[in-house]
């Protein structure tokens, strides 16, 4: 939309609707909150009742006592992401939101393996760890746990990795996020 | 002193002059502090009375109602007034009692968790977890209620903590991190917008109960007539343009007229105003106004582009922005007769669709007539309520609204019962003023009891019960849409609402000829109290016009 302050007319015909668009790509919301009980509940309840969907989402201390972060993603192709922010925006508990550009934005999310792996097969899967430059945490005769970190384009590629071993589980934390350069989130 | 004197110290500080409740254990404490305490209290017979009350109070004042209710089943009873001025935006502060902290999560007799349930249907709510909390989370609670979009506020205060012994102090700086909301809009949009307004050839104004909200009836006028724009206001909004007026279209949407739906649907610039573009009023989303572009103004942010993608949004409540947007747009000094092309053809509408029926050639009573009567005989000059379904839209069609705060019925949630509870409240809040509650025989007895209230009080609110012995739309629907198989809509002549009326302390009249209606009704209004009149209608009639659901305009029927 042009935005003139001259008296020059305008043309409907020119005008574009903005909002309500799907951007067809992962979003990561990073979101100050007041560390008050019930916030999450806030929060989860309205994305049920809207009908979004959250994939990740995680809630930690920051350094402000008074203030927690939430991270979650959401899917852009699904839901309009304007939307989304708008009506986290209207609870009263929700601080500010940063919808992260995915260039300007280091992530990362932890997980836990449980792998099947005998003396035979503990050598490979050693190497792939290392590889992905994750450690092994604990080992017994018929399984080892591995810890890996970063991005969830890597956690995943570890997971197709290991699976043909026997992946008996897998815990992940959810993204978390912060944005490059020297300002703040 | 204890932490429920400080409640109504609060109150006082609020402004509040009256309270709708009922008392039980969990708020014992409360209602101690009431016997001392000095705001009035109502005492209703059913807490979702007490909260319907509340909102019609508010909405016909433009205060903050507020409710009161025990734990438990107390709470519950006011999910229903909550959500309806959560989908309203009514403020309103419900101030519930809970069982004590060291019970809380053990199913403790009369407890609910009525912060958890009403999450979804709040404005915000608070949980007092210290009595020392308890004046700043009351005094942010009005304040949210009443501000940006208003709405519902719940505050939860355990009896125990109710009863602490605290320090008070008057609070007078609420200050909400994450909560400020924008009114005054932004002027480069304003700009724009005044110019796409002088570029339009055929454009409509749109507005809705934002515009009721924000007080904002004068500065819409102004803008309106600053041209000849044509105006239509939907369900909330009736009486915040006056009615009947030279650019009056009349309702838009599922049962509106002609003219304004069929202009909507030719527009090709639609400015709304605190409205939300519901689906009662698009009818099928992807066949709504397709020649417009929107300029869509609204205090809520989400709801701009929520349901029509808006091509000039502007965040600011009505009563800024249209005042902004006048002297903008008479800036750019455009010649109203370039919509005289439009208007011919609005004109062409209004002449071949008025809104009509077929009047009866005997004694009987149609529903249109009624309302007719009914405007005729309160001289156009009444409050008037209603709950939801064919007598709602019967009053929306044929009662000229000439002021806001004058409508006041269930729009969004469409609750049965709602009237003659809001009319109460509405008659409390404005007692100069004539009250009329236009009521189905169907709903009005989800909250009859409420006539207790009114004749213990002297409440002189005047319930007209359209009476038609069915569930005159779910029939209606059943007639048209399934086959004309009438299941579980027929309500007989039950009960008989003379004696009812009677038996409340209340007046009961019945009426049943169309030729001495006007004067019948004008002797029930001139009658002391409250007075509940049975007014006899013809059974099957049906609602017209109207777009059936999920349709365009264009294919309106009836």
């Amino acid at each position: 939309m042009s935005e003139s302050t001259t008296k020059e007319p305008l043309s409907l015909e020119g005008l574009q609707a903005s909002g309500s668009l799907r951007t067809g790509r992962k979003h990561v919301l990073s979101i100050l909150v007041e560390n008050k009980s019930g916030v999450l509940t806030r929060i989860a309840g309205l994305f049920a009742r809207r009908g979004f969907n959250i994939d990740t989402l995680t809630v930690g201390p920051t350094d402000d006592e008074r203030i927690s972060r939430v991270t979650l993603t959401v899917d852009g192709a699904l839901h309009p992401i304007d939307q989304v922010t708008k009506q986290l925006h209207k609870l009263i508990n929700v601080l500010k939101i940063r919808d992260l550009e995915p260039g300007d934005t280091v992530t990362r999310e932890l997980a836990l393996f449980k792998v099947s792996a005998d003396g035979a097969q503990r050598g490979e899967l050693m190497q792939i760890t290392e590889i992905f430059r994750g450690k092994v945490v604990d080992v017994t005769k018929r399984s080892v746990i591995v810890e890996v970190t970063g991005t969830t384009e890597k956690i995943e590629a570890f997971e197709g990795m290991v699976r043909p071993f026997g992946l008996i589980e897998m815990m992940r934390t959810g993204e978390i996020a912060i944005s490059r350069g020297r300002s703040e989130t | 002193m204890r932490a429920v004197d400080a409640v109504m110290e609060c109150l006082k500080a609020e402004g509040v002059d009256v309270v709708f409740g009922l008392p039980g254990g969990a708020n014992l404490p409360t209602y101690d502090a009431f016997v001392t305490g000095g705001i009035r209290h109502i005492l209703v017979r059913h807490e979702a009375g007490g909260g319907h009350a509340a909102q019609g109070y508010a909405k016909a004042t433009g205060k903050v109602g507020v409710a009161f209710a025990t734990s438990g089943p107390g709470a519950t009873n006011l999910i229903t007034p909550i959500c309806d001025a959560m989908m309203d935006s009514v403020p309103v502060v419900f101030i519930t009692g809970q069982v004590r902290t060291e019970l809380l999560g053990t199913d403790g007799f009369q407890e609910a968790d009525t912060l958890g349930i009403t999450i979804p249907i709040v404005k915000h709510s608070f949980m007092i977890q210290d009595a020392k909390e308890i004046p700043r989370a009351i005094h942010e609670a009005f304040y949210i209620a009443r501000s940006g979009r208003p709405g519902p506020v719940l505050v939860d205060i355990p009896m125990d903590l109710s009863r602490d012994e605290i320090e008070y102090e008057p609070v007078t700086d609420v200050r909400l991190p994450g909560y400020q909301p924008t009114t005054e809009g932004n002027q480069k949009q304003i700009r724009q917008a005044a110019k796409a307004l002088a570029a339009a050839q055929r454009p409509v104004i749109y507005a809705g109960g934002g515009v009721v909200n924000a007080n904002a009836s004068e500065e819409l006028v102004e803008f309106a007539t600053s041209d000849r724009f044509p105006v239509t206001c939907t369900l909330m909004g009736l009486g915040a343009f006056p009615a009947p007026h030279p650019q009056w279209l009349g309702m838009p949407g599922m049962h509106g007229t002609r003219a304004a739906n069929y202009a909507m649907d030719e527009a090709d610039l639609i400015c709304a105003v605190g409205a939300r573009f519901d689906d009662r009023v698009t009818g099928k989303l992807s066949e709504f106004a397709p020649h417009a572009k929107f300029i869509h103004i609204d205090v809520d942010p989400a709801e701009i582009s929520k349901n029509i993608p808006a091509h000039i949004p502007i965040v600011g409540d009505a009563k800024h922005v249209l005042a902004k947007l006048v002297i903008e747009y008479r800036a750019l000094g455009v010649d109203p007769a370039r919509l005289g092309a439009w208007w011919e053809r609005i004109e062409g509408w209004r002449e071949k669709y008025p809104l009509g029926y077929e009047d009866s050639t005997d004694d009987e009573i149609k529903p249109q007539y009624m309302i007719q009567a009914l405007y005729e005989a309160t001289k156009g000059e009444a409050i008037v309520t209603s709950d939801v379904g064919q007598h709602q839209m019967w009053a929306a069609q044929y009662y000229d609204f000439p002021a806001p705060r004058r409508w006041i019925n269930s729009g969004g949630l469409g609750t049965m019962g709602f009237g003659l509870p809001a009319a109460m409240g509405a008659a409390v809040g404005c007692p100069d003023r004539l009250v009329c509650c236009v009521a189905g025989d169907g709903s009005v007895q989800m909250n009859a009891q409420e006539l207790a209230t009114c004749a213990q009080n002297k409440i002189p609110i005047k319930v007209f019960i359209m009476d038609n012995g069915f569930l005159g739309m779910v029939r209606q629907w059943q007639e048209l849409f399934w086959d004309g198989k009438y299941s579980h809509v027929d309500t007989g002549e039950f009960p008989d609402f003379v004696k009812l009326a009677e038996a409340y302390g209340a007046t009961g009249m019945r009426f049943t000829n169309k030729q001495t209606l006007v004067d019948d009704m004008k002797r029930a209004i001139e009658t002391e109290g409250p007075v509940v009149v049975d007014v006899r209608v013809t059974p099957e009639e049906n609602t017209y016009p109207m777009i059936p659901a999920g349709h365009a305009a264009r294919e309106m029927v009836g």
